[in-house]
């Protein structure tokens, strides 16, 4: 099996790390920041993050320092970063184990970022339910804020940054970038139409970055190592570096992976997760979270990289890939992400409030053996009025599921609908989906 | 008055922001940690330090789930159903439960201990099926180790098979 050296979990993995401030410390930690604050302009650290071909890690892919970049430098008012820790895309579990075991990394990356874009003060928008991911982060900051890493004057250079935890409460939509301003203001966390951009008018109106917390937990190694060491990692010119990928389903070694971008499905399924838990073969794998369409076992092949991905009618996402083994109804899939985006879906957009309870039902109603000839066409046609109709992101990603289950498995859905057609127990009670 | 009693924090928290409003989700947090759920009167106490007319609390407390509105038991078991943790096996939990303690999802046992909610996504999808219970992750559940949990909480209020900080798989030992 290859070997493929680590950057973001190197510290993580070695005995007896606890992630504390004087182990990061040993570990060269702060380096990058003093190296940063002795030697480089803000201009130089972005022009080395474009450089190295950072994209974001929390699922749009967009470059972090052209990012960056679009930060107005003449602004005369308050600037600010935002770390999106509000991990909540089903299938990915990677930034709880950077906040939790390696919560300086972030940190540092987090104050070099301010020192670039011109912040004084950067939030960390952690979701509610990583009370010990919380309670580590504060801690952290604590400790960096004494050790002078945060706070006035940092390492006497006249920089001022301040880092504040601020926990969500419960909604997957406040991963999305203006969701998540609007959540930090205190109010309902609703996207916002765009543009005006964050970049010009972010929280309180102010130019803002928003940045994935493995994002952000590199920036710390591409100023240590040089942009050009971290572009020459992974599947040039367009997807560089390394990317922890969050392995679930029915393998046999589940777990986060980091490994260079690139890398083909079949040696992270088979290879680094062990393969099928039990004999029984691949039937389908999600490739980049619960928004991603679905991919089958003649996509495994596939380069797991941005465009390679998107190539093959997915997308890369937010890193968690999900294996399904043969015997799981495709139906079922479907149906249980659709009841995860129908629990989910903000409300402020009307195809997506609407549309997610129709497919929803449609979809149990397929399944509860109720379904009728025309379900599909009303499947396809409700999926083609949500994606592309809505502010944010959320109906593209509501339908993937959908759409991709009937493109590869329409049978599956054929066979319930005749099932039920040749039965017809139509008056009886569906079975409906509370929470 | 809930306030009052942790002035330190409410300040420390309100120096966070430059807009006031901000702090909403941090106060409302720690008006449930102190009764279990949002009362009514905290939602009003908050809308004053804040500034705010109560009407924009409630209706930014029921966007997030994490809020109840209703005092619940002492555990609150929240187990993950969402697709990756139903392939290893979520729908068993919830089975397990309901035998165990006699209560389906939405409800909460006669001696108050414990309610039962199903819920999405927790970030813990490569170690499933899992739940959380109050701060606490509980992961890769089993029959046996439900048991435990439940009297092991019953008995001392906490358990040692919580899990974090969090990392997996662990690496090999050299």
């Amino acid at each position: 099996m290859a070997q493929y050296e680590k950057i973001l979990l190197k510290n993580m993995e070695q005995p007896g790390y606890t992630g504390s401030l004087a182990d990061y410390e040993r570990a060269d930690g702060y380096q990058a920041l003093r190296h940063v604050l002795k030697e480089m302009q803000p201009d130089q650290v972005i022009e080395e993050v474009k450089t190295s071909g950072l994209r974001g890690r929390g699922g749009a892919g967009f470059p972090a320092g052209v990012k960056w970049g679009f930060i107005p430098k003449d602004h005369p008012g308050p600037k600010y970063l935002c770390c999106n820790a509000d991990e909540s895309e089903p299938g990915t579990f990677k930034d709880r184990q950077l906040m939790e075991r390696d919560p300086h990394q972030m940190l540092e990356g987090m104050v070099i970022t301010c020192f670039a874009i011109g912040a004084q003060t950067a939030y960390i928008y952690i979701r509610g339910e990583f009370r010990l991911g919380t309670k580590i982060l504060e801690q952290a900051v604590q400790e960096a804020r004494t050790a002078g890493y945060i706070g006035e004057n940092i390492l006497g250079s006249g920089l001022t940054v301040n880092i504040y935890v601020h926990p969500g409460a419960g909604a997957y939509i406040c991963g999305e970038e203006t969701a998540l301003l609007e959540s930090l203001e205190g109010k309902r966390g609703m996207p916002r139409f765009k543009p005006p951009f964050p970049a010009t008018h972010g929280l309180y109106q102010m130019p803002t970055v928003v940045n994935n917390v493995e994002t952000l937990a590199n920036i710390p190694h591409i100023i240590n190592r040089g942009g050009a060491w971290f572009a020459s990692i992974g599947s040039q010119p367009k997807s560089c570096g390394t990317r922890i990928f969050c392995l679930s389903g029915h393998v046999k070694r589940p777990g986060n992976y980091e490994v260079p971008l690139g890398i083909p499905f079949r040696e992270l399924i088979y290879d680094l997760g062990g393969g099928m838990r039990s004999d029984k073969p691949l039937k389908a794998f999600i490739p980049g979270g619960a928004s991603a369409p679905f991919l089958t076992p003649d996509h495994l092949d596939v380069k797991m990289d941005f465009e390679s991905v998107a190539m093959a009618g997915s997308m890369l996402g937010s890193g968690g890939v999900t294996v399904m083994e043969e015997g799981t109804s495709m139906v079922w899939a479907a149906l249980r992400l659709m009841e995860f985006f129908y629990h989910e879906s903000c409300g402020k957009c009307t195809p997506c409030r609407e549309g997610s309870s129709w497919l929803l039902q449609t979809l149990q109603r397929i399944w509860g053996k109720q379904g009728r000839p025309e379900d599909i066409g009303i499947l396809e046609e409700l999926c083609g009025n949500i994606a592309g109709r809505t502010i944010c992101a959320f109906g593209e990603a509501e339908v993937a599921p959908i759409q991709s289950t009937l493109r590869h498995w329409r049978d599956e859905y054929e066979t319930l609908i005749r099932e039920a057609q040749a039965t017809r127990p139509r008056k009886k009670d569906i079975p409906v989906f509370t929470h | 008055m809930l306030l009052s009693k942790f002035q330190t924090e409410v300040e420390e928290i309100l120096s966070h922001y430059p807009v006031k409003r901000s702090a909403l989700l941090p106060l409302l947090n720690l008006a449930q940690r102190e009764d279990g759920f949002v009362s009514e009167s905290a939602m009003r106490d908050i809308a004053k330090v804040l500034d705010l007319t109560p009407p924009q609390v409630f209706e930014t407390v029921t966007f997030y789930t994490m809020f109840n509105l209703k005092p619940i038991g002492k555990f609150h078991l929240q187990v993950c159903k969402s697709l990756m943790c139903a392939l290893v096996g979520s729908d068993d939990v919830v089975r397990w439960i309901k035998t165990k303690l006699g209560i389906a999802p939405g409800h909460t046992t006669q001696d108050n201990n414990f309610t039962l909610s199903v819920v999405e996504c927790l970030g813990s999808c490569g170690t499933g099926p899992m739940m959380q219970v109050n701060d606490d992750f509980y992961e890769q559940l089993t029959e046996e180790k439900l048991g435990r949990i439940f009297d092991d909480l019953a008995r001392d209020g906490t358990c040692p098979l919580k899990t974090g900080p969090f990392m997996y798989p662990l690496p090999l030992a050299k």
